[in-house]
């Protein structure tokens, strides 16, 4: 396999304002206060056991990309970054510099995804994505966090969504799309507030903002698969949560509730969920959680699982399967943190005609390098992140050369992260959402 | 000498034992009790069959994708943590003392096999040694204490060994011995050591939350 060819792009070290700033304010007070107030208040158990338990033994270092694409230095390791951070913290008793915890936002927030590829690689299962949360709460209570993702968090906690998207300029978008999609499927609605549908249908904020036309899409499907669904017209249409990634677990909580009390009031069976992996996570794993409730209050169907019950009822009908070999790239999210696996090979096969395998693949595939919140935290970090997932690079490279044109990624970050991967390795092919896919091949009216 | 000999079997073992015992039990209250005041979430995504679906994987030797990936240190592991349990339980002049003090005695394992064993825990305590200074990954995150557990260990095998063999100086090392594994027995459940207790206890969880919340592998 070649080695994926690198653009020489300058290293800009660009400086990041949160941390700066929010760095310059602290007290080495302050941080002693902060740090073991969260060690003691929120943690317990858990914490101590893997940080008593850690044997030192590097086992989990190969698990991760960032360690893999850069050279194996071990600073980039999943214990390694937990030794720069939280072992510190504890060993000085929170008596640590405003530097520090600079440096450890920064290694928190932007050099670990979450993934949780590494704790399939521990013999004792430690939780290394939670070790690493827990230095992000930390960060947080100090006010220290990357600008651009803090500014996501900003945004949920003012709008309930995550793009600034203003009360009126969700219902107007979803509208517009109603009507331009009214000239393809004659009759077609985006049901509003439709109390006791079957289904709510819930995006993330990037979709009315950027791109409309998933929107579109989505209604075409369930428009033309007899779906009952209705999308809400207010505040919890958003089910995307980048306060979980900054360890803001209040916002988290009020962003959480609202959605799940939103399907709650349309009095609907379920909730559907775009393609995306982090809002995932956040619906279904984590914030639930934190509401205290051990399983979502609603059912959650990822989108892949929905595809999956409508393609196997032939709910949808298909003119013919899509052509270019495609190959399936796995988001952490819904496939190491929701088991999607087996049904999103079905959608790929029931869809496409030939779907090539990268390797690793299920459960076990590279990270994006852009979940966790990493892309959020925006362009100073970008060519670190994508420097750090060479092995993505040739994962992809790998599938390419064996056929693959087209790489499907059931995952909002995971597109914008593989788009940028692609982009500095020079990997000529496309990425598409099953719902591109599924648009592009089923039976429109004539 | 006999004197030192009769304390640090006598008493001496008494002590350690009790520590051994007591401290294992201390550090799992503790840790339920913790887990029942500030994280009683855990016991809800507990799940007897997949907590064994991970432990049973873990404890196979090339049973996950790591132990596949690292054939010789699957190896070594295996035979080293084995070797480190059994021989001391089954070896025949360790029985023969439960019995002349407590009547109690059980299978043994034949002498050769016991002297197998022990070198083999000698060599995996060499191999750890050796990675954890010439593995980048593993060197970055030793520190001091590693290589004290990693002695604390060594040493009653590399004195019984000496000590069976009766090279030189029997008695110093019979002595020796046995003050090192009374001292390995303090440790465990104060060191990192106890990671023998707590393993089966995170991989127990993770095993729980992969299969019951992310329906996928830990292993
Ligand atoms: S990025 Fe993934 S594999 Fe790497 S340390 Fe973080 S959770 Fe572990
Ligand atoms: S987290 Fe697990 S694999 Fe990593 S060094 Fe610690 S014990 Fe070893
Ligand atoms: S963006 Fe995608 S691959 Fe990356 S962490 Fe999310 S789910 Fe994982």
């Amino acid at each position: 396999m070649a080695e994926p060819a690198k653009k020489q792009e300058q290293e800009v070290k660009m400086t990041d304002e949160g941390l700066e700033v929010g760095a310059s304010r602290l007290t080495e007070d302050k941080i002693e206060k902060v740090i073991n107030q969260v060690l003691k208040a929120e943690t317990g158990a858990r914490l101590k056991t893997y940080v008593d338990t850690c044997v030192h033994c590097g086992l989990c270092s190969e698990a991760c990309h960032f360690y893999m694409s850069n050279d194996k230095d071990p600073k980039w390791s999943p214990v390694g970054k937990v030794k720069q951070t939280i072992w510190e913290m504890i060993n000085k008793k929170g008596k640590v510099t405003p530097e520090f915890i600079k440096r450890a936002s920064e290694i928190a927030s932007t050099e670990c995804n979450l993934c949780r590829r590494c704790l399939q690689f521990c013999p004792f299962g430690i939780d290394i994505a939670y070790l690493i949360a827990t230095v992000r709460r930390i960060c947080h209570k100090l006010g220290v966090t990357p600008r651009y993702i803090q500014d996501t968090a900003h945004s949920h906690s003012v709008t309930m969504n995550q793009m600034w998207v203003k009360g009126d300029e969700w219902p107007d978008t979803l509208q517009w799309q109603e009507e331009e999609a009214r000239g393809e499927f004659p009759g077609l609605r985006i049901p509003l507030e439709k109390e006791g549908a079957d289904v709510m249908y819930s995006v993330i904020a990037p979709e009315p903002k950027f791109q409309a036309q998933l929107i579109y899409q989505a209604a075409a499907i369930m428009n033309v698969a007899g779906v009952d669904w209705t999308m809400p017209a207010d505040m919890g249409w958003d089910n995307s949560d980048m306060a979980m990634f900054t360890g803001d677990n209040e916002i988290m909580g009020r962003v959480k509730r609202a959605h799940f009390e939103t399907a709650a009031r349309l009095r609907v069976k379920r909730i559907v969920m775009g393609e995306c992996g982090h809002a995932f996570r956040s619906v279904y794993d984590t914030g639930n959680r934190w509401l205290g409730w051990s399983r979502p209050a609603i059912p959650i169907v990822h989108a892949i699982d929905f595809y999956y019950e409508l393609l196997r009822d032939n709910k949808i009908p298909i003119k013919e399967k899509f052509k270019d070999p495609v190959t399936l790239h796995d988001p952490c999210n819904v496939i190491r943190g929701g088991g999607l696996m087996e049904k999103s090979r079905f959608v790929a096969n029931a869809l496409c005609e030939t779907v090539v395998e990268m390797h690793p693949n299920r459960e076990y595939n590279y990270c994006c390098a852009a979940g966790g919140g990493v892309i959020n935290c925006g362009p100073p970090y970008k060519l670190k992140r994508v420097k750090g997932n060479r092995v993505k690079a040739e994962q992809l490279m790998d599938a390419r050369a064996r056929g693959a044109k087209v790489i499907i990624s059931p995952c909002h970050n995971c597109h914008s992260g593989l788009k940028d991967i692609k982009n500095y390795y020079d990997i000529h092919m496309d990425i598409k959402f099953f719902g591109d896919i599924i648009y592009k091949i089923m039976e429109k009216p004539e | 000498m006999h004197d030192i000999y009769s304390f640090v079997s006598g008493p001496l073992a008494w002590v350690a034992f009790i520590a051994f015992f007591a401290g294992i039990m201390y550090r799992l209250i503790d840790m339920i009790v913790q887990v029942i005041k500030k994280e009683p979430f855990i016991f809800t995504y507990m799940s007897l069959k997949y907590s064994l679906r991970s432990i049973i994987h873990w404890i196979t030797p090339f049973g996950t994708l790591n132990w596949r990936r690292n054939p010789i240190l699957t190896i070594v592991t295996f035979a080293f943590h084995i070797s480190l349990i059994l021989s001391p339980i089954f070896l025949l002049s360790h029985v023969t003392l439960w019995d002349e003090a407590w009547n109690i005695s059980w299978w043994t394992l034949p002498d050769g096999v016991a002297d197998i064993m022990a070198l083999i825990v000698i060599a995996g305590s060499l191999f750890f040694l050796i990675r954890r200074l010439t593995q980048r990954e593993v060197k970055f995150v030793t520190s001091t204490s590693d290589y004290v557990i990693l002695a604390i260990v060594a040493a009653p095998f590399v004195t019984g060994f000496l000590a069976y063999h009766q090279f030189f100086g029997y008695p110093i090392f019979v002595i020796l011995h046995i003050l090192a594994g009374e001292i390995m027995l303090v440790a465990i459940p104060f060191t990192r050591l106890s990671h023998m207790i707590f393993s089966l206890f995170t991989r127990a969880y993770m095993g729980s939350e992969f299969g019951v919340i992310r329906k996928s592998k830990d292993y």
